[in-house]
């Protein structure tokens, strides 16, 4: 067992509004310079909808992530042996134009066109080549579309669906959408990192975030086509990729991230948690089915004795232990069964957690009356608009099982809060409701304060760095004194 | 005086800079050790460009590696006429991949607006001595069908003279034109090359072909953190 700590997150997909304030903090921060204008390192999807870059999710196109080929696990994409031939021009390389070429507006125009009948209007220009455009397409292009047949239904997940759950989708009384918030999951096993071959990516040590080294990167481009999420970008400025860092220097002074701590929904949850990193290869290799138990297998117990003599072993500080027993990932993850893996399909083991959404209350039509489908104060979860082979193929590697338990957990809370607050529901309709969904009068408690309540700093239990114990270690301290304070940072200068 | 200018003052000039402004570009602006990948802004015609101008490009460079590192290998196998005709035809080929790829770069970084964006003076500055020097090899090759034995007998002991400090232009003094503009443009390509995005050339990716597959890195000591414990 070799114990080391991860920051993992969850997002409870029920609470998110699509409001895109996460994108924004992230945006205003990271990737307002030149070259990462069409970035968006956080980004907000419907779904079902094709996403950003278009249809991201269908890897028989994007080749990313990983694959099993006679049980061996290799890049899909580029792995060692065909790195070589194809480093000059990377066969998986998805352009500018998968994502969308990013506009501003000629403003001045407003300003400086001749008098006329018609109103100025301030024509969009690319902020790459400076020209006109026609724009095509945007980052959240697809927002709220849900029924389009351009975009809705050319969602990747929709293939394996069948062409009943498909038109039951998509009658027009039916149609529902949620939203994906996505961002890097920095991985377990991440692709990008393995495919790097300068070794510009890495994942570091203590908290498991990953990073790109600007100075080693030599723009060979295999992560971005490595990365199944397509959360590895290109800066086409610079010639180096760059990706979601994490807002590691918030996070090294106790603060979240941009995008959790201006979350307006309050949906997500950041928190560390131990896992046991010489089971990742063995892990990663298992059978599709058994993707989201194998992962759950793979993070430990922090209150287990054995887990934590382990974890002192391999050096990780004793209130990163602490925190690890008091995160919110871990509770939603392993004591209640409802944190799910975004696409656990791609083997990369992701450490950003889904809690699937509850679907709005269903309505049909019967001849020309629309009305509610069922007299349930909530409706049924196999009844639900979105229907649950969806989420599955998004959050459950295509198994129903983790997906129906976690929805049906969440269900349970409802019926016995509702029983506790309103009062029209009885109390054994509740009690019922929570033994199906294997929950205790207990859990469903803990389980609604930390959805509903939650403080601020029960959302986002941040560990310790310690990096004065890194310098301490590698330097020494007395060796910087009087030496800091000034320095000088460099342009990103190509000569 | 001008074969010395050329021969002799001009390579040794262009390897003084080359090691000089490469090494310490290396270790003060490691960023900047790269080239500028232009495959996510236009992929198709980046395909027909870079492919076969790297690998022809390859090809050629091994060609003339050789002359110089085992003329008499190549001496011997130039002996029998067929096999020389087969040494200078694969060249002139893969000379041509090269000059298709170079063509294929430039007409791209002409056409594309968004290529402009990326390519400023210096890459135009590279792009055409590239180009002269491809045309000036195939001119070569074409016209002088005994070059790749030339190279051995003539142009590898000339090196080596300036290799070991003991300059002797008699080797090269006497070649046609072509060849002699061809090495005069080789030295300032190679001058030249440190300042440019070829100094992406020197950093190849051998490790990844053996390294683990994950790359972790620690900033803090495990084995000594907790010592207090």
């Amino acid at each position: 067992m070799e114990v080391r700590s991860q920051i993992a997150m969850l997002f409870h997909m029920d609470k998110c509004i699509g409001c895109h304030t996460c994108s924004i903090a992230c945006k205003n921060i990271w990737t307002d310079r030149k070259g990462t204008e069409y970035m968006w390192w956080n980004n907000v999807e419907t779904k079902p909808g094709t996403g950003y870059p278009t249809r991201w999710e269908d890897q028989n196109n994007y080749n990313g992530g990983w694959e099993l080929k006679d049980g061996k696990l290799q890049l899909k994409s580029t792995s060692r042996g065909r790195i070589v031939p194809n480093i000059f021009h990377n066969p998986s390389m998805p352009t500018m134009d998968d994502y969308y070429e990013p506009w501003t507006y000629k403003y001045s125009e407003l300003f400086d066109a001749p008098e006329g009948d018609d109103q100025p209007t301030a024509r969009p220009i690319s902020m790459v080549t400076g020209e006109h455009i026609d724009i095509e397409a945007g980052p959240n292009w697809d927002d709220d579309f849900s029924g389009s047949p351009v975009y809705a239904e050319n969602d990747p997940n929709l293939d394996a669906l069948s062409a009943d759950v498909r038109q039951q989708m998509f009658e027009i009384q039916r149609v529902a959408f949620f939203y994906l918030p996505r961002m890097c999951n920095h991985c377990l096993n991440p692709a990008c990192v393995a495919s790097c071959p300068s070794g510009a990516l890495y994942k570091r040590g203590e908290d498991g975030i990953v990073l790109v080294n600007q100075k080693r990167c030599r723009a060979w481009r295999s992560c971005i086509a490595a990365c199944p999420y397509k959360k590895v970008y290109f800066n086409w400025s610079t010639g180096k990729s760059e990706k979601c860092i994490l807002c590691y220097p918030r996070l090294e002074t106790k603060q979240p991230p941009a995008c959790h701590h201006s979350c307006v929904g309050r949906i997500r949850y950041l928190g560390n948690v131990l896992y046991d990193a010489s089971r990742i290869e063995e892990v990663a290799s298992s059978p599709k089915e058994d993707l989201i138990m194998a992962q759950r297998s793979l993070i430990l117990d922090p209150n287990d004795p054995e887990v934590i003599k382990a974890a002192k072993e391999n050096g990780i500080p004793d209130d990163v232990i602490t925190s690890a027993q008091e995160s919110p990932v871990y509770k939603f993850v392993m004591e209640w069964g409802m944190g799910l893996p975004l696409h656990a399909e791609f083997r990369t083991m992701p450490m950003l957690f889904y809690v699937p959404p509850l679907s709005p209350v269903l309505s049909g039509s019967k001849g020309d009356i629309t009305s509610n489908d069922t007299d349930d104060l909530f409706n049924e979860i196999e009844k639900a608009r979105v229907p649950i082979q969806y989420l599955a193929e998004i959050l459950g590697a295509g198994s129903v099982a983790p997906v129906e338990y976690a929805l049906r957990k969440q269900y349970a809370v409802r019926m016995y809060r509702r029983h506790l607050t309103v009062g029209d529901v009885d109390s054994a309709t509740a009690e019922r409701a929570l033994f199906e969904a294997d929950c205790t009068r207990e859990q469903a408690e803990a389980i609604y304060r930390l959805t509903s309540l939650p403080k601020y700093e029960d959302r986002f239990v941040i560990p310790p760095t310690h990096r004065e114990q890194a310098i301490e270690m590698l330097k020494d301290p007395l060796e910087h004194k009087q030496g800091t304070g000034f320095g000088f940072i460099s342009p990103p200068m190509r000569v | 005086m001008l074969d010395t200018l050329f021969f002799v003052v001009l390579p040794y000039l262009s390897l003084l800079l080359f090691f000089l402004v490469g090494i310490s570009r290396y270790r003060k602006r490691p960023f900047s050790v790269t080239s500028l990948s232009s495959q996510f802004l236009e992929n198709r015609k980046h395909f027909w460009s870079t492919v076969p101008f790297h690998y022809g490009l390859i090809g050629v460079l091994t060609i003339h590696l050789a002359g110089l590192l085992i003329p008499d290998t190549i001496l011997a196998w130039n002996a029998s006429h067929a096999r020389l005709l087969f040494l200078e035809v694969t060249g002139l080929a893969l000379g041509i991949l090269a000059l298709v790829g170079l063509i294929n770069s430039i007409k791209r970084r002409l056409q594309l607006p968004r290529m402009k964006v990326v390519t400023n003076t210096s890459d135009w500055v590279l792009l055409v001595l590239l180009l002269i020097q491809i045309v000036l090899g195939i001119l070569v090759a074409i016209n002088h069908s005994w070059g790749s034995s030339w190279f051995a007998a003539s142009a590898s002991p000339w090196l080596w003279s300036l290799f070991t400090l003991s300059p002797d232009t008699a080797y090269v003094a006497t070649m046609p034109l072509l060849v002699k503009l061809h090495i005069i443009n080789a030295w300032i390509i190679i001058g030249y090359f440190p300042f440019t995005r070829l100094i992406h050339v020197l950093v190849v990716p051998n490790p990844y072909l053996w390294r683990k597959t994950q790359v972790v890195l620690w900033h803090r000591d495990r084995k000594t953190v907790r010592i207090k414990d």
